[in-house]
């Protein structure tokens, strides 16, 4: 069959509002029946015959020199199947929790006894797990040149107002509740099948290729469920091919390592901090004039990301400058809208405090200067209106520092955020079988966004069938390769290489069934199970007849992205505020509300949409309020590698929060755009401005502990009136 | 854990020294395929291991056996010997809740819980909570509240908030959020684990009870 619509790209179109039968609804999702009954399968659930249990030794200390290692003892002892020295003598470690010695062994008590049994020796060296200050640092401070933008010497001197403060926010951890890990098994002398738990099943085999020294069509990969990825699970990691080194040693037998919680905290997901001394100039009406910052940041020996700074508002004139900050507190990786939240926080704030020292409505401020973010300025205007309706905040909010008797202090606060969002390049392979059923493969993954349920959607949409009917199969790296599912890209590229594909084999059943309909292939549609022809739906066949017409061989088409038609696009925006209360006699800062306010283009699962804006606030307070790579500066570990003292948020902790969806015109046309990250970017710097409004004085540092607020009271100075 | 038996509640009335006195001397004992009952303060305390023992559990209605270390958790047990993968291993030390289940119809963190001390227990796990086939009406809920993403907590989370309507069957919303506090979820589900709760409450409410 070669009839296709490619010759037309318009014809790659999302289906018209009020023609969208399921696309936009509020639907769940597919596997929720497999979630809650616990028959969803993670690869922390995988068990493979004869599996051996891998253990990793890991370095007590954040920088030293391995002078030996020993072992000897557990080698001897029964149950351990192979041992594999990782990081050999003579190698300089440079952060505590780094990988040396591997272990595998029959059951986990045996690997850990294992473990305990190896002898290392150290030479220790000297440590830096300090961010804050960037003098501490030495030569291990890397700044970039001076960057400007306009004249900001002279816009400072024409600026009416001038604020300067510092802000910031700690390394924090992914902490996914399923650890980092894989099983790896040799199926053959050169070929491994791995399950790992990954966002990326289509570019892990490239990447264990090479180590391991066969061809990357040699491996295999497998994923169902992934338990929570943030941006930290694209590579299989060293003991990613640590486990397929101690199988191949163990003679080909499964080798099973999950992280302990300790070791998924030390080492398998770090966000960047961010700090910075920023200046901000303006006139007396608000208009921003003037912005200055010095910014620094760790993420590790990689030194961090670079905040992009100042965030949304192009201030007319600035000048900027970064530091990286290289220190042994261990790698980052991206975590949810890398370096965004931390510019959100750095710029939002200063901007409130701006409106503060002006005596100004913050959300006059940004509505005065909207302009100034750019051609996404008139969703903004719209997002603040709505975002500010749900909030009440013409009625709530006041200038700064409530002035209400008692200890609990009310206070409002905003930010706003933008992000990408693109679909990622992505291939699936729609089949239609003569029965009438439907399956979609692609190499793809769902951590938790919907991804099966948006595939489903889809197609069935598209197809004219309900979602039942479709069956859609990832994470196998032998289906058709997909993008790995970061940055918020996902959505859009497995929606539109399934629309491409649902369309050109509806073209392709259309042309065969054309003749009996009586009719052109064009003027054929499929509705409610139903070819039929437009206008005259008398003249019709079920899906099944119609179907049966391929005979024994199943129609297969292959669906990809970027293709025709503009399915997808970039560049969304949003806007959360938040409603606290402090008890400035105990520091501790309650969420009474959040509102998020967010657009994403075309929306496919309004139900799920929804849930990653939840979610993404609810991340978002946990950051806010509570979570922190807390290191030891005597040791150079981490304190609270554990869930007791690296808190997150519970569910009594969140308040009441509301999301509103932007959709309909100047929104659906868009395209599909990803929301994975957009919504988890303003939440620190919203509530830190509810803070600062509440308690009349800036907290600088996320998380927003007691301590910190008692602090900054303190230095505020002043009586609180507590009666 | 208040059905405890006559000889668990001397055990568990032993003080830090005596039980650290019987630590050392089962180290010292050969490997042992039962417990012994050894005499510590004037009470008799089954001595296990260190080798492996014979363990039998009620899981679900259904006896499970294996030869275990003593060592050995509860979550260890379900889902490496038994393969019931539900509960989930993520903070292994009793913070997160997402190994929860329930042991005499009370809610534990399995991680917390030694497989040899859950013998003579009904043990019923999120593998349990399914009638002929049929979702319980804590499970419909949550699928229709959308109340999780990638689902890791989910089991125990379903398994704790059985518990909780099983102890509070016509909470508040107040009730909701100070009652499952013991369980954590990191893609941020709270906002339909309450609607769920509230939802099943309300069908249990109607007579569409499950069990």
């Amino acid at each position: 069959m070669t009839e296709s619509r490619s010759s037309s790209p318009a014809e790659y179109t999302w289906p018209e509002r009020g023609h969208r039968r399921l696309i936009g609804k509020r639907l769940s999702r597919v596997d929720g029946p497999a979630k809650v009954s616990g028959k969803a399968t993670y690869t922390y659930d995988v068990h493979r015959p004869g599996m051996l249990y891998g253990k990793i030794l890991r370095s007590p200390y954040a920088h030293a020199r391995i002078k030996s290692i020993d072992t000897s003892r557990a080698e001897r002892m029964p149950g351990v199947k192979a041992v594999h020295i990782i990081q050999g003598p003579g190698t300089e470690i440079f952060w505590a929790g780094d990988e040396i010695v591997a272990v595998a062994a029959v059951d986990e008590p045996t690997a850990e006894d294992a473990i305990r049994s190896i002898r290392v020796e150290y030479e220790i060296l000297p440590h830096l797990v300090i961010d804050t200050d960037p003098q501490r640092a030495g030569d291990m401070a890397k700044p970039t040149a001076e960057e400007i933008v306009g004249d900001p010497d002279a816009a400072f001197r024409q600026a009416e107002v001038v604020v300067e403060g510092v802000y910031g926010l700690p390394v924090i951890t992914h902490c996914c509740l399923e650890s980092h890990g894989l099983v790896a098994e040799w199926e053959d002398e050169e070929n491994l099948l791995v399950h790992i738990s990954t966002q990326a099943v289509s570019s892990i085999p490239n990447q264990m290729a090479r180590p391991l020294g066969i061809p990357a069509g040699n491996i295999r990969v497998k994923m169902d469920h992934i338990g929570g990825g943030f941006g930290s699970k694209f590579s299989p990691d060293r003991w990613g091919i640590v486990a397929a080194r101690l199988s191949k040693l163990a003679g080909g037998r499964p080798v099973k390592i999950m992280l302990e919680r300790d070791a998924e905290l030390m080492v398998a997901g770090a966000r960047p901090s961010a700090y910075g001394r920023i200046k901000v100039g303006a006139k007396k009406d608000g208009t921003l004039l003037a912005w200055e910052s010095t910014s620094w940041g760790t993420g590790g020996m990689g030194g961090g990301g670079r905040p992009p700074l100042p965030y949304i508002f192009e201030i007319p004139n600035q000048r900027k400058q970064h530091t990286a900050i290289m220190n042994h507190m261990g790698s980052a990786r991206a975590w949810r809208a890398p370096n965004h939240p931390q510019a959100c926080l750095l710029t939002m704030a200063a901007l409130e405090d701006l409106a503060a020292e002006l005596e100004m409505d913050p959300l006059d401020l940004f509505l005065k200067n909207i302009e100034l973010t750019g051609r996404r300025a008139e969703i903004y205007r719209q997002e603040l209106q709505i975002a500010a309706d749900l909030i009440g905040w013409k009625t709530h909010w006041h200038p700064r520092g409530d002035q209400s008797h008692g200890p609990m202090k009310r206070g409002l606060g905003l930010a706003i955020h933008t992000w990408g969002g693109r679909g990622h390049a992505s291939n699936c392979d729609l089949t239609i079988h003569p029965d009438g059923s439907v399956e979609i493969k692609l190499a793809s993954q769902d951590l938790g966004t919907g991804t099966r349920t948006g595939i489903t959607i889809v197609a069935a949409e598209t197809l004219g069938l309900p979602m039942d009917r479709i069956k859609v199969m990832i994470g196998d790296s032998r289906y058709p390769a997909s993008g790995p599912s970061g940055g918020s890209t996902t959505i859009g590229g497995v929606s539109s290489a399934t629309r491409r594909a649902a369309l050109d084999a509806l073209d392709q059943l259309f042309a065969k069934v054309a003749p009996a309909l009586n009719a052109r292939p064009e003027d054929l549609e499929a509705v409610q199970g139903r070819i039929r022809v437009k206008g005259d739906p008398g003249r019709s066949m079920s899906w099944e007849q119609a179907c049966a017409t391929l005979g024994g061989m199943p129609l297969t088409v292959r669906g990809r992205n970027p293709g025709p038609g503009n399915l997808t696009s970039s560049g969304v925006g949003g806007v959360q505020m938040a409603d606290v209360s402090v008890d400035v006699e105990t520091g501790v800062v309650r969420i009474n509300k959040m509102v998020a306010v967010q657009d994403c283009g075309l929306i496919i699962d309004m139900k799920t949409a929804e849930s990653q804006c939840y979610g993404a606030m609810i991340m978002g307070i946990g950051y806010a309020l509570y979570e922190e790579k807390i290191m030891d500066q005597l040791t150079g570990r981490m304190l609270n590698p554990n869930m007791e003292f690296y808190k997150l948020a519970g569910l009594g902790d969140v308040g009441e929060l509301i999301v509103h969806m932007m959709t309909g015109p100047g929104y659906d046309e868009r395209g599909v755009i990803g929301l994975g990250e957009p919504p988890v970017i303003s939440p620190g710097a919203a509530i830190s401005n509810a803070v600062a409004n509440a308690i009349g004085v800036r907290v600088p540092f996320l998380p927003l502990t007691p301590d910190r607020v008692l602090e900054a009271l303190h230095k505020k100075g002043g009586h609180h009136a507590t009666h | 854990m208040r059905d405890r038996r006559p000889s668990d509640e001397r055990a568990a009335s032993l003080s830090r020294r005596e039980f650290l006195k019987i630590s050392g001397l089962s180290l010292s004992l050969p490997v042992v395929t039962d417990f012994r009952v050894m005499r510590v303060a004037g009470a008799e305390v089954k001595i296990f291991g260190p080798g492996k023992v014979p363990v039998t559990l009620n899981i679900n209605g259904k006896a499970y056996t294996a030869h275990l270390e003593p060592r050995v958790t509860l979550l260890e047990a379900l889902r490496e010997e038994f393969h019931l993968t539900g509960a989930k291993r993520v903070c292994d030390r009793g913070t997160c809740g997402a190994c929860t289940v329930l042991m005499d119809g009370k809610p534990v963190y399995s991680c917390s819980v030694l497989a040899i001390d859950a013998q003579g227990r009904s043990i019923t796990t999120v593998e349990g909570l399914m009638k002929d086939g049929r979702l319980h009406p804590i499970q419909q809920a949550f699928i229709d509240n959308d109340a999780q993403q990638c689902g890791f907590c989910t089991p125990g989370f379903v398994v704790a908030c059985k518990a909780f309507l099983d102890k509070n069957p016509h909470p508040t919303p107040e009730d909701v959020r100070k009652g499952l506090g013991g369980n954590f979820c990191r893609c941020g589900t709270y906002m339909g684990i309450r609607a769920a709760v509230l939802q099943a409450a309300h069908m249990q409410k109607g007579g569409a009870s499950h069990d």
